[in-house]
């Protein structure tokens, strides 16, 4: 391979990781939002209390933005993997296409279908079946989880496939393919992820407004509400995180010691807290360890033997510095979740929830740790399934197309401005939206939305007060 | 009868000529932005195609998709060669897509996101039409890769393409805009429709004559006989159509125009699958060579038809939720 290809294959790469990165930072807000826009309308009509209606009306319409800059860059998404990565859509498109397939069949259209609906068809079908629209909507975004998880686990750990005689991957059992072990793991991870760091973005603005004013009863209980999910779901991801490192270990050993940062097979491995992976030199330099503890929490025994990187050859290595750090990001946010969540329930108990400053300071900084939290995720995941994008089966280097570096670096240039001024605004606007407290009259932001939601709620909540 | 391969092409032929339709009117708007008055005429134009928009744009992921699962050799080789075009088309589909609610946001901005909301539809349109051209005019294959050069799309033909599309989007639009506004705006598009509409027929018209001599193949479709007597009732349809829309346009007859323009779309949409049938990469790769695997495609199927009609149902559904006019200045109450 000569070195303009070796340049247009790093550029390619480049320009998948930026506009994949962007992307999934929206999906993982508006698969929380959606499920938390169905409770809040669910309690409003159960409860009839003003206070939820109030607050859907505030999380809808940002979740309006988030969803249009999720749409805008998921179509990126679905035309890159042929621009950037033809060999790879030739050789994969019959196992992964359909898989997309499905997912745009039975989740895109449903949650598009329905938007509109949700945004502004209050007045148009009644409550009950916006409610209903509400739901498909929410219903939509677990679908396309789903399906994606669905192929992303495939290239992770192929399953139920054949390969013929032009090398292109073919379906032999859909079962196999679709369920293939990582897939389980990695859904059940990545949904809760999602609802995490929509809970830490509720937790967020309602402890930014409660730090300005102790009784708005709205960010009460959006506070009230984010601390629970925290305090209930953060464990239980870290559980489930840990159940899907130990398929990793099964399925993908490589990808694990460089987590781990070991280069020898070991029986009874120490557990690496920190230090500096060096691949050259094959060892985790200035490392500050706790011995035998990694035996312990990978194979359950103290002496258990785990395998080190140099178990494989140099070129079948994953960039252990970025995979072993990007993991000790997620995990050390994880943690910093999970004791928030307990934090909260001694204040809850201690009825301090509502006054405690400090917490409140601490769950404003928490707001944007779930969506690091998943990019560091995403980065053990993918970066440590290289040097390959089908594990084991089909080279990185062996997937990119026949564009010219030129081509691509221009696009990636133009990729780089666009989406920073486009979701540049989109995210001030979101952070404007957020400033604005959740009161009754509040909107210092154009609340004038094209098809009124607003004045349609407002009249509804009036009736209803008379 | 047929085959998984025939099924699925005409499938995502389908696939991609209701997104023409859709988005076709749903961009043409953009592109007819800076025609309308700031303010209201464009709040409320805007307004028109708003809960509809996500939708529309979803039958195009489902064109892309669909050529991955189906066609996976196509779809390598189709984006290889259209990369310029196909990322300027999601460049503008990023600006246009995001206006919708940026524009709603920033009040005091609302000039930079009608701006956003007319380039990105024109360029999207443009890079459509130029995709279309340089799809009919032929791709070069060596193997299983694209073997040209990252401009090879950039001919007279694919310009002319891109151009013939803008003003047929925005010919669309026009008339969807006389369907669902009232008052000054629709008189607006009154007076813009006959020029429009003369415009686009004359640009099709010349894409229609110059398309056969683009490849002797092509030619021999079109011209030999008995074909030409088989396919002569499209442009005479054509011309039908186009005699009924004047005629409907001249009477103020709101509702009609634009049943009847999507009718021209779908007869030059024919014609156009007339040039390249049995191909899927115009003369390098037929449908069959580029097929996934039946055990894909049968499984693909199913989903088809478990989940198209729900699709259609429930789109149609919203549709009809947000039928009628939509009145300047007070959006959909």
């Amino acid at each position: 391979m000569d070195s303009v290809d070796t340049l247009a294959l790093l550029l390619a790469r480049l320009q998948f990781s930026f506009t994949i990165g962007v992307h999934i930072l929206f999906p993982s807000f508006t698969i929380g939002l959606a499920s938390y826009l169905a409770v809040l309308e669910g309690l409003w009509l159960k409860t009839g209390k003003q206070v939820y209606i109030r607050l859907f009306k505030y999380w809808i319409k940002i979740f309006a933005v988030v969803f249009a800059m999720g749409v805008v860059s998921g179509i990126v998404m679905s035309y890159e993997f042929g621009t950037n990565w033809s060999v790879f859509s030739d050789k994969t498109g019959p196992v992964l296409g359909p898989l997309l397939a499905y997912e745009v069949l039975s989740a895109f259209f449903l949650e598009a279908g329905f938007l509109g609906i949700m945004l502004f068809g209050l007045n148009k079908v009644g409550k009950k079946l916006h409610f209903m629209a509400t739901l498909m909507v929410a219903i939509g975004t677990f679908f396309s989880a789903f399906w994606i998880l669905s192929a992303n686990s495939w290239m992770q750990t192929p399953a139920g496939y054949s390969i013929n005689e032009v090398g292109q991957f073919v379906p032999e059992n859909w079962v196999e393919i679709i369920f293939n072990p990582s897939f389980p793991y990695r859904l059940v991870h990545m949904v809760i992820a999602a609802y995490l760091t929509t809970a830490f973005v509720v937790g967020a603005v309602a402890a930014w407004h409660l730090l300005r004013d102790k009784t708005c009863e709205g960010a009460k209980v959006m506070f009230s509400m984010a601390m629970w999910m925290a305090a209930i779901v953060a464990p239980i991801q870290i559980f489930v995180g840990d159940m899907h490192g130990l398929n990793t270990l099964e399925h993908q050993p490589a990808k694990v010691a460089a987590m781990e940062g070991h280069f020898e097979t070991q029986k009874g491995a120490p557990l690496i807290l920190f230090g500096w992976p060096d691949m050259e030199a094959e060892e985790t330099k200035y490392a500050v360890e706790i011995p035998k503890l990694g035996s312990l929490i990978l194979t359950h025994h103290a002496d258990g033997e785990i395998v080190g990187l140099k178990a494989f050859p140099k070129e079948d290595r994953p960039n252990a510095p970025i995979v072993f750090w990007s993991f000790r990001i997620m995990v050390g946010l994880g943690t910093l979740m999970a004791l928030v969540g307990f934090w909260s329930l001694w204040l809850r108990w201690r009825k301090k929830l509502y006054t405690a400053s400090l917490f409140h300071k601490i769950s404003l900084l928490m707001g944007p740790t779930g969506f690091i939290a998943v990019l560091a995720g995403w980065t053990v995941t993918e970066v440590g399934r290289q040097p390959y994008t089908v594990y084991g089966l089909l080279r990185t280097s062996q997937s990119v197309g026949p564009v010219e570096a030129p081509a691509i670096a221009t696009s990636l240039a133009v990729f780089a401005v666009v989406y920073f001024v486009v979701f540049g605004f989109g995210i001030y606007y979101i952070l404007r939206m957020m400033g604005a407290a959740p009161t009754p009259g509040q909107s210092p932001i154009a609340s004038d939305h094209p098809i009124g939601l607003d004045s349609v709620m407002s009249t509804q909540a009036s009736k209803e007060e008379q | 009868m047929f085959d998984l391969p025939t099924i699925w092409a005409g499938l995502l032929a389908l696939a991609v000529l209701i997104y023409v339709i859709l988005d076709g009117f749903d961009l043409g708007i953009g592109i007819l932005y800076p025609a309308l008055k700031k303010g209201e005429e464009r709040s409320a134009a805007m307004n028109t195609v708003a809960p509809v928009w996500d939708g529309n744009e979803t039958w195009l992921v489902l064109g892309g998709g669909g050529l991955l699962a189906a066609f996976p050799l196509a779809y390598s080789v189709v984006m290889s060669a259209l990369y310029v075009p196909i990322l300027a088309m999601l460049f503008g589909l990023i600006f246009r897509g995001v206006s919708f609610e940026f524009r709603w946001r920033d009040p005091k901005h609302e000039k930079i996101w009608d701006l956003g909301f007319f380039g990105g539809s024109l360029l999207a349109t443009f890079s459509q039409g130029i995709v279309l051209g340089a799809f009919v005019q032929g791709i070069q294959v060596e193997g299983r890769a694209y073997s040209g050069g990252w401009f090879d799309w950039l001919t007279p033909f694919s310009l002319f393409t891109g151009a013939a599309l803008v003003f047929g989007y925005a010919f669309l639009g026009a008339m969807w805009l006389i369907m669902k506004t009232e008052g000054d705006l629709r008189e607006r598009l009154y007076k813009l429709s006959l020029p429009l509409m003369l415009i686009v027929f004359v640009l099709t018209g010349l894409v229609s004559l110059w398309t056969p001599f683009l490849s002797p193949e092509i030619y021999e479709r079109w011209f030999k006989m008995p074909t030409l007597f088989y396919l002569s009732p499209v442009p005479v349809l054509a011309a039908l159509l186009a005699w009924r829309i004047y005629v409907n346009l001249k009477r103020r007859n709101d509702y009609r125009p634009f049943p009847l323009a999507l009718g021209l779309f779908v007869l030059s949409y024919a014609g156009l699958g007339i040039s390249i049938y049995p191909y899927v990469v115009p003369r390098a790769v037929t449908v069959a060579q580029a097929a996934a695997p039946n055990s894909s495609l049968g499984f693909m199927l199913i989903g088809a038809v478990i989940f198209l009609p729900l699709i259609l149902a429930y789109t149609g559904y919203s549709y009809w939720v947000f039928r009628g006019k939509v009145k300047q200045g007070e959006g959909y109450h």
